[in-house]
């Protein structure tokens, strides 16, 4: 394994965020934001799934370890998964993940779960804006991987 | 360099300035070649274009690179013809994977540059992390379904139903109201050639219901819908009509039968005049047919549907009056009718939705006055038409019962004298709930045209009459619109650049419209018999339930949201499923037909070849790892996946015509037995693990 960038000095620190999107909602409402030109920090980066209902807890928990400050899962609103019910599902995970991260000494604030929809570009803007404030707020990550690859 | 012989193309889009003016690509592209496993690192102004893609093909052909990774826009429009070009370069499709650095990088972070470029870099890393574990899939193939369903009978959904009947396609047209005909049933004349809208449409209205083809379901609703592209599953609900239209004939004995007392606003008139409990929705209407509004009806004879009838001394039955009016008994009450109606299930290929439009209430702006005669432009077409409550004679709105009441003794041969008050002076407001940050930003559309065209027609029949329209500005960019403009100037309609703040009833009933004239710069005050407003135009009520039902998007506005805006006008983003008329957002007629018949042409295109490619993004059980705990069967949303008996032990197995690849049973699974293609646990984890470590990929 390489480790990652060194981590820098408090000022220059920037929040690493990853937001796990689902295609039908929150990836098209991500794409909106860009294409009305709603900007949020670059910190956000997303990665696609099908349906929030895909997202595995090891897939938040593998982001923590390896450096993320912040994981967001993004799913459609409740009733309007194109899968039925995939964020329904999502939802009990998500709760059960964050009882066990607060295990591990992360703050349960660093992992959220938010409905956007694909019509939604400016929420998906405004939450990202916020997620990123509270990431800030929170500071770095307090777990490092190399402590939890050494256990 | 892992073990196999893996070579990855990165292929950087500029986008013309739309990436290249955020991201620096020189510096993208440096740090792209120095990711494992990567081959070759190219750029170009638009990697989409012809040969954009002939970089890539020509690549794959030399034998340079056997993955390929594009840098570009969105995999949502442009995933596919990557895909396409990789395909036909001979390289299996599915070895392509999209960093999104447009979309959700550039245009997103325009004016952090260095940010953006940094953010860019990590995209790609990801992406080319999964690239390195991508498999090939080959494509499955599904049959299809050649029925279509067409959601709404109104002026789109019958051009869609015909264009698709006679294309040879069975069409089943559902539509809510007991007759087809829509919202253009109700208008007078039609701009801009102020041809009569009850003669361009009723024969239509004829045409598609006598269509060997098309198969009319009216009075019904779109219960839930099941299924996929090619094979959806509708169950739609006939609602109860509590007649029998088998032997009602339309005659309409039934309706003037029916007792004063359970009369109640018509829809069709806008409200403007009465119904009974029992009606047919419009003389023209298509299928004529009579229906029973259980809320109005007052149960005259005593009796419901199916109970007993009361009996007169001498035994007889007391039989409701439109019971005793109907020749055919179709009205008769003696079977019991289920409210709920009846469920039928139809089986399609394809759904086209044109549900139409409706308009705002004036109740919601109580500065336009509660005075009967300020009316909605809607309701000024009923007042003006020949179909309409006074059979087109134009008199103020709170005069109707007058008109309907002398009407009425004149029927019946008595001498009586109309004293219904004639308007002297009518005054139109524009951009009512249009326009509007406390009610709808968006521009209805519509509303310029057909107030000119109502002030035209008002003009022509009435020359005495003075017309006064107040618009925020006139808006008339169609074919022919302006000249239509022009010609309703030069009749000496007079017009005000400026917004109405208020309408206030006078002790006479008249109208007092307080007003601004942006050209004077003053407030302008003038006395009005009749104030129309054009309310805004609204999606149907319903239209955001059905919109889930059919899992397709709705936007900020409440209209159905298309794929894309110019590309792809009429798609959804569910396939198979298409968008017609006014559901997608205010329009006139001639734009309205035009995307009714791209529908239909889209639908058509589908469903023609018989069967699909479709992606082979589903998952599959290992049965080697499966321990058999059942879980993934019952989370499935589709039930497509069900326990077999695998080498004398219990294994799930999944159906791979019903999965839909949702991932669901994957992420569940505490073996890890289940893989979805395509976003695969190994792939998912190398890119979150990629982005964590900001672009730093692993060694696998």
């Amino acid at each position: 394994m390489i480790e990652g960038q060194e981590e820098g000095k408090m000022e220059e620190w920037e929040p690493n965020i990853i937001v796990i999107a689902c295609n039908w909602c929150t990836y098209q409402a991500a794409d909106l934001a860009g294409s009305l030109r709603y900007s949020y920090p670059p910190t956000v980066k997303i990665v696609r799934v099908p349906c929030s209902g895909r997202v595995e807890p090891e897939f938040i928990i593998e982001a923590l370890i390896n450096g993320a400050d912040g994981v967001l899962i993004g799913g459609c609103h409740p009733g309007d998964c194109h899968y039925k019910n995939g964020n329904y599902k999502a939802l009990k995970r998500f709760e059960l993940l964050k009882s066990v991260i607060e295990e591990f000494g992360i703050e349960p604030e660093r992992v959220r779960l938010e409905w956007i929809s694909g019509s939604e570009g400016l929420k998906f803007a405004e939450v990202m804006k916020e997620f990123n404030d509270t990431i800030r707020k929170l500071g770095p990550n307090p777990l490092k991987w190399k402590e939890i690859n050494s256990v | 360099m892992s073990d196999k012989d893996i070579r990855i193309g990165v292929y950087i889009c500029h986008c013309g300035e739309n990436i290249a003016g955020a991201v620096n690509i020189n510096e993208v592209a440096e740090f792209a070649k120095n990711l494992p496993d990567v081959a070759v690192v190219r750029d170009y102004l638009f990697m989409c274009s012809d040969p954009g893609q002939e970089i890539i093909k020509e690549d794959i052909r030399k034998g340079l690179v056997n993955r390929v990774v594009v840098a570009a826009c969105t995999p949502r429009t442009h995933e596919p013809i990557f895909r396409r070009a990789c395909e036909d370069a001979g390289l299996n499709k599915y070895y392509f994977e999209m960093a999104n650095i447009r979309d959700q990088c550039s245009w997103a972070h325009w004016h952090e540059k260095e940010k953006a470029t940094e953010k860019a870099k990590q995209l790609i890393a990801a992406a080319v992390a999964k690239a390195r574990l991508l498999e090939p899939l080959e494509d499955r193939y599904v049959e299809l379904n050649k029925n279509v369903m067409v959601v709404g009978g109104g002026i789109a959904g019958i051009f869609a139903a015909l264009d698709l009947a006679n294309a040879g396609f069975k069409v089943y047209m559902v539509e809510k109201n007991p007759s087809i005909g829509g919202n253009m049933a109700k208008l007078d004349k039609t701009f801009p050639t102020n041809d009569c809208s009850a003669c361009i449409l009723t024969p239509l209205m004829v045409e598609v219901a006598n269509h060997p083809n098309v198969e009319l379901i009216t009075y019904a609703e779109v219960e839930s819908v099941d299924g996929s592209v090619g094979n959806f599953k509708v169950k739609v609900r006939k609602k109860q009509t509590y007649v029998d239209w088998e032997k009602c004939t339309g005659c309409g004995a039934c309706i003037n039968a029916c007792p004063p007392k359970a009369r109640v606003p018509d829809e069709f008139n806008e409200g403007l005049s009465l119904r009974g409990a029992i009606y047919i929705q419009f003389p023209q209407a298509v299928p004529k047919k009579a229906v029973i509004d259980p809320d109005a009806c007052i149960r005259c004879s005593g009796r419901w549907f199916g109970e007993e009838p009361r009996r007169t001394k001498d035994g007889k039955p007391i039989l409701a009056p439109c019971e005793k009016a109907c020749p055919t008994g179709a009205c008769s009450r003696d079977e019991p009718r289920d409210p709920n109606g009846e469920l039928i299930e139809l089986n399609v290929g394809s759904i086209i939705v044109a549900t139409g439009y409706k308009v705002m209430d004036k109740k919601q702006f109580k500065e336009f006055s509660d005075s009967p005669n300020v009316i909605t432009a809607l309701q000024m077409e009923r007042l003006i038409t020949a179909t309409g409550p006074t059979e087109g004679k134009l008199i103020v709105p709170s005069d109707i019962p007058k008109y309907l009441e002398w009407k009425k003794k004149v029927e019946k041969g008595k001498e009586a004298e109309l004293e219904a008050r004639k308007p002297k002076v009518i005054t139109f407001v524009s951009c009512v709930g249009s326009r509007d940050n406390r009610y709808h930003t968006y521009c209805s559309r519509v509303c310029c045209m057909y107030m000119l065209k109502q002030a035209m027609l008002l003009k022509e029949k009435y020359p005495e009459l003075d017309i006064y329209m107040f618009f925020i500005d006139v808006r008339t960019p169609g074919k022919d619109f302006d000249e239509y403009y022009m010609r309703c100037r030069n009749l000496g309609i007079k017009i005000f650049k400026g917004k109405v703040g208020g309408v206030q009833k006078l002790p006479d009933e008249r109208l007092l419209v307080k007003g601004y004239d942006a050209d004077l710069g003053k407030p302008v005050e003038l006395i009005s018999d009749i104030v129309v407003l054009a309310t805004a135009i609204e999606p149907n009520t319903d239209l955001k339930d059905l919109a889930r039902k059919l899992g397709i998007n709705v936007g900020a506005e409440g209209f159905l949201r298309e794929r894309h805006t110019k590309l792809y006008p009429v798609d959804t983003m569910t396939e198979g499923i298409f968008i017609a008329g006014c559901a997608q957002g205010p329009k006139d007629i001639p734009d309205s037909v035009a995307q009714a018949k791209a529908a239909a042409s889209s639908a058509a295109s589908l469903l023609a070849p018989g069967k699909m490619k479709v992606e082979p993004l589903i998952s599959e059980v290992n049965p080697e790892k499966c321990t058999g705990c059942g879980i993934c069967v019952e989370l499935c949303p589709y039930g497509a996946i069900e326990m077999v008996e695998y080498n004398g032990k219990r294994k799930s197995k999944i159906n791979e015509t019903l999965c839909k690849g949702c991932g669901v049973c994957a992420a569940a699974c505490p073996s890890k037995a289940i893989t979805l293609h395509g976003f695969t646990y190994e792939q998912v984890v190398a890119q979150i693990r990629t982005i964590a470590k900001k672009g730093v990929i692993e060694e696998v």
